[in-house]
């Protein structure tokens, strides 16, 4: 079992747990059951938890299936940098939440589910997993004449092409700089 | 004037799919059916009853989702070890001959079923957990309340009826908290459990866990024997009650149930009322397919006692072992599949492979591609070539029949990337029925679409490609079978190069006469082409690939089937291999 991502399957875990901390606590709620506080707890934290966990990291081999519309959550989730990238961070966080649903019955469950999931991100981090973003690749759309060199600007008689200063690479063609010609090396007119 | 796209040619192929498939949609029909009617019948039993009437009084009509949703899980999972004996599931097929062509099609299809209950399993056990939060919640309340309401007094029956152990309220004292009695009590702590266990076997089932990593899937599965434990033991404690026979006849709850203050004393003629649980009903439910399913084990395990010998052992390019092997009493058809298990490298571990040899050779054939650990390990086992070989065993074959196949005139066959597999298979075996002249084969022309984004890993089906052109170039039959590379992971230099040996006879690439394509077919012109080229066949299309192929090519088959039956028919079979 040595090439199993384990944060893979606890990111299937905390995600369900978030689930059924949700579910628990509407129901502990909606029931006004005894001490039905710790299940507005658990609807907000288990809230919390599904949209941390809803960005699915990368696979360090092979293609990643992306969950339906994860890229906006990647964004925000991105933004934490090493809070969210690193595994022991979201054990013990994952940890800590789940203490406060186990005061009530019908939010334990969540709470159980929780700490395997928080077991198996610590397995995840002690094996050095992190968290990657999967990043949008940039659309290679092949542009019309996109190949073409840049025409020159420079109205003849131009000065060899080491001398010119190079325009960047897939500028728009409009986008040279406007202003007065300005010849790199003197030219003389040698017309006789 | 109606085109092939419009309301009446739509109904025509409906029709189609429902004919084919009718034996499946009938078992659908039928469990979703017994799920209906069971709970339904359960849900009225606890809620109408009278014996269950002082029960409602305190929980309401939770008792009644509660027990429905119970009946239910006890169904279900009766159900949803079956589909998974496989073995069984091949001895059906093998047998009755109306088994073996009707049969065939949902008993492929046994996985789908058992997800499907899975589900059903998961929605019943919310149902069950939600109602019986609110039970707990119900009869903790009704211990505590002081009201001196029905509920109330009902609560308060143990304590003079202790001995008879007639109690209504498990909840026994006002101090006692629903979590204390959830853990102390056999259905409470199994009950959480079976939860736990059929949360961690449903994350680690999922489909991108499933794909990505078998093993961990495989071994968290096995979970599945402390659920089945579990629910045996669940019911144990009867802490669901009911008024007995008995007590009825001293307190009817419609003559004594108003008068609950007068209860025991001389001026009511009611008696307090007696209460029973109910012995565990659930084992009866189990028994049978667990029972089953310890048979299937024993019968994998046997069948994998017999010897294996293996025949030869070839490498081909990108780290793909071939293995070529015997098993005294095997007999395969096309596009099925094999459990392999090598004890050298895991003892419990057995992995699916598609068999890549056809009926017709005197012995069967996998290709074992590299993607993960099991396999990794695998292939260097036999690369190392130590004098003993390792021993493997093999379960199967199982699965899917495309014996279909060789029922068409005109065959389209498209496998994608690893789909490709069995189509070595069916290759092999259309040829080799070609050779012999076997009756059985209708096919006079075969359309094959291969696509993949590059063939590193499946060199060695270029080369069967290529073996079966020569073939038929020698017997003379060179239109027989037309296939079509499709390389959907060019880039400009492979472009550039193809581009540049376009005069060549052989493709530069695959050294086959016919030449690669690169991007993605376009299912129109192929489909119209061989519309237009027999336009009086039945065309039977077959896919192994992704879902999206699928639809683009289920789309194609209702555009380009014509409108009257006489015409060229485009049938679309989508395998599971």
């Amino acid at each position: 079992m040595g090439q199993i991502e384990w944060a893979m399957w606890a990111n299937e875990q905390a995600l369900a747990s978030g689930l059924i901390l949700i579910t628990g606590g509407i129901v502990a709620t909606a029931g006004r059951f005894v001490q039905w506080y710790f299940g507005a707890y658990s609807i907000a934290a288990g809230v919390f938890i599904c949209l941390l966990e809803y960005p699915r990291g990368k696979r360090r081999k092979g293609s990643t299936m992306e969950r339906c519309g994860q890229k906006y959550m990647t964004a925000v989730v991105k933004l934490f940098g090493p809070l969210t990238r690193n595994y022991y961070i979201r054990a013990v966080l994952h940890l800590l939440l789940s203490v406060p649903a186990g005061f009530l019955l019908a939010t334990i469950l969540g709470t159980v589910c929780l700490v395997i999931a928080s077991a198996i991100y610590l397995l995840a981090a002690i094996r050095g997993e992190q968290w990657t973003p999967i990043e949008q690749k940039p659309k290679e759309r092949p542009q019309v004449g996109g190949t073409i060199k840049q025409p020159p600007t420079n109205p003849p008689p131009r000065p060899p092409a080491e001398v010119r200063k190079k325009p960047s690479e897939g500028e728009e063609a409009g986008a040279a700089a406007g202003g007065p010609q300005i010849n790199p090396i003197p030219v003389t007119d040698e017309v006789v | 004037e109606t085109g092939p796209r419009e309301a009446p040619h739509f109904h025509m192929t409906m029709g189609n799919w429902l004919v084919n498939h009718w034996l499946l949609v009938l078992i659908l029909v039928v469990w979703l059916g017994l799920n209906v009617f069971l709970f339904i019948y359960t849900f009225l039993t606890y809620e109408m009853s009278d014996k269950y009437y002082y029960t409602r009084e305190i929980l309401g009509t939770a008792l009644a989702f509660a027990r429905a949703s119970a009946l239910c899980l006890n169904c279900n999972s009766m159900l949803i070890l079956i589909p998974v004996c496989r073995n069984l599931l091949s001895f059906l097929r093998g047998t009755c001959s109306f088994c073996s062509h009707t049969l065939r099609k949902p008993l492929d299809h046994n996985l789908t079923f058992h997800k499907l209950v899975a589900y059903m399993i998961c929605i019943f056990t919310a149902i069950h957990i939600i109602a019986h939060l609110f039970n707990f919640e119900h009869y903790s309340r009704s211990q505590q309340a002081m009201d001196g309401s029905l509920a109330s007094v009902l609560s308060t029956l143990s304590h003079p009826e202790k001995a008879g152990n007639s109690w209504l309220n498990p909840i026994q004292s006002p101090n006692t908290t629903v979590m204390y009695v959830a853990f102390t009590s056999i259905a409470g702590l199994t009950g959480v459990l079976i939860t736990t266990v059929l949360i961690l076997m449903v994350t680690s089932a999922m489909e991108f866990i499933r794909r990505n990593y078998f093993e961990l899937f495989w071994y968290t599965h096995h979970l599945f024997i402390i659920y089945i434990i579990c629910l045996g033991l669940h019911g144990l404690g009867g802490i669901v009650r009911a008024q007995t026979e008995e007590s009825m006849s001293e307190n009817h709850p419609h003559n004594c149930s108003e008068s609950y203050q007068k209860w025991g004393t001389h001026e009511s003629k009611c008696k307090h009322p007696h209460f029973e649980g109910h012995p565990p009903a659930s084992w009866k439910w189990i028994l049978a397919p667990i029972a089953l399913y310890i048979f299937e084990r024993i019968l994998r395990f046997y069948r994998s006692k017999q010897k294996v010998v293996i025949t030869k052992v070839v490498m081909h390019p990108s780290k793909v072992l071939e293995l070529q092997m015997r098993k005294r009493g095997f007999s395969m058809e096309v596009g099925q599949y094999i459990f392999v298990n090598c004890p050298s490298i895991s003892l419990l571990e057995w992995h699916p492979f598609t068999l890549t040899s056809a009926p017709e050779e005197d012995f069967f054939s996998i290709h074992v591609r590299a993607a993960g650990d099991w396999t990794e390990n695998f292939i260097r086992a036999f690369e190392q070539q130590h004098s003993p070989m390792p021993r493997i065993e093999v379960d199967g074959p199982f699965g899917t029949v495309s014996e279909d196949v060789f029922q068409y005139e005109v065959a389209v066959l498209v496998g994608a990337g690893i789909g490709v597999t069995p189509f070595a298979s069916i290759l092999k075996s259309i040829w080799y029925k070609f050779q012999r002249a076997d009756h059985k084969l209708k096919t006079q022309k075969i359309y094959f679409y291969w696509i993949c984004r590059e063939t590193g890993a499946f060199a060695w089906f270029n080369h069967l490609l290529n073996s079966l052109e020569q073939e038929m170039e020698e017997l003379g039959k060179v239109g027989f079978l037309n296939y079509r590379l499709f390389l959907t992971g060019w880039d400009s230099n492979i472009a550039g190069h193809a581009a540049f040996n376009f005069d060549k006879a052989t493709d530069i690439l695959t050294g086959l006469k016919q030449k690669t394509f690169f991007g993605r077919p376009m299912w129109d012109n192929e489909f119209s082409a061989v519309a237009t080229a027999h336009p009086k066949s039945v065309v039977g299309v077959f896919l192994c690939g992704p879902q999206t192929l699928a639809k683009s090519l289920r789309k194609c088959c209702h555009r380009y089937s014509s409108l009257d039956p006489r015409k060229v028919q485009f049938y679309f079979n989508k395998e599971n291999f």
